[in-house]
């Protein structure tokens, strides 16, 4: 079975996190720009189930289990951020969200 | 092999794109969805079979159907696209630029020569065994910690999203 390169998830990778990066300052939709923060969260995901088989060694995979854990827990707080702002403010727009008291 | 690489990483690639174009949150959500289905194939070429498994179940199965739920129960008969102006006019122009910024350091960083020490065999490399076996032993405490970090999340989520608004304090 012929191996992938290395390289070829880095690169891929690296492209799957800068459309995220762009993704996350464009977008004024926080749902949006939350689903950005996934794509970002999962190239890193990439990254390091790529050097675990290049290392042959399993820290990467189990760091990649932290991290889906990680990413569980940050959806889940900033989706009820956002249900508490559509509370207060129908038309949600990050932009409009610059006071921190409601 | 080489062509099931390219396949998925063309399909991650547009997905990912679809993901930050598309004007109605369900359609990223849906690109997100056959994102995170080419990942998991990905992981598969990577030997990581049992993180192939929860790409699937807890990304696509979990997280982002509380991202369904939301959106489902925010834009209910309202119109959530962005209408207004943008108040950050450059906005654009300097996502780019700070995307470069980045994809240079990531270029950076690629260059290196990752070529492994000595080349290990591991032959079950990321089965369930073997992850489970790494997990409690080798890497418990960030077991331990996954558990707390997600004992925090529920109870910082049933205290903002559960409570109930008392008072009008508009």
């Amino acid at each position: 079975m012929p191996l992938i390169p290395l390289d070829d998830y880095l690169v891929l990778s690296a492209a799957m996190f800068v459309i995220g990066l762009i993704g996350f300052l464009v977008r004024r939709n926080p749902l949006t720009m939350l689903m950005a923060v996934e794509l970002m969260w999962n190239a890193g995901n990439l990254v390091l189930a790529a050097f675990a088989r290049n290392f042959s060694d399993m820290s990467g995979q189990v760091f990649v289990f932290v991290v889906i854990t990680v990413a569980a827990a940050e959806a889940a707080i900033a989706l009820a951020i956002v249900v508490m702002v559509f509370r207060r403010r129908p038309d949600v727009d990050v932009d409009d969200i610059s006071v921190l008291r409601g | 092999m080489t062509a099931l690489f390219a396949a998925c990483a063309a399909v991650l690639v547009l997905s990912a794109i679809g993901v930050v174009v598309s004007r109605h949150p369900v359609h990223s959500v849906v690109g997100l969805i056959v994102n995170f289905a080419a990942l998991a194939v990905l992981f598969l070429t990577l030997s990581a079979e049992f993180l192939a498994m929860i790409q699937i179940i807890i990304y696509a199965g979990a997280i982002l159907v509380l991202f369904l739920f939301v959106i489902a129960l925010l834009t209910v008969g309202s119109d959530p696209i962005e209408r207004t102006a943008n108040k950050l006019p450059e906005q654009a122009g300097q996502a780019v630029i700070a995307g470069l910024v980045a994809l240079g350091f990531i270029a950076w960083g690629i260059q290196a020569d990752w070529t492994p020490a000595a080349a290990k065999a591991a032959p079950d490399l990321g089965t369930v065994g073997t992850f489970g076996v790494q997990l409690l032993t080798t890497h418990v405490f960030a077991f331990e910690a996954t558990g707390f970090v997600l004992l925090v999340a529920i109870i910082g989520v049933v205290m903002m999203a559960g409570r109930r608004e008392t008072g009008a304090r508009s």
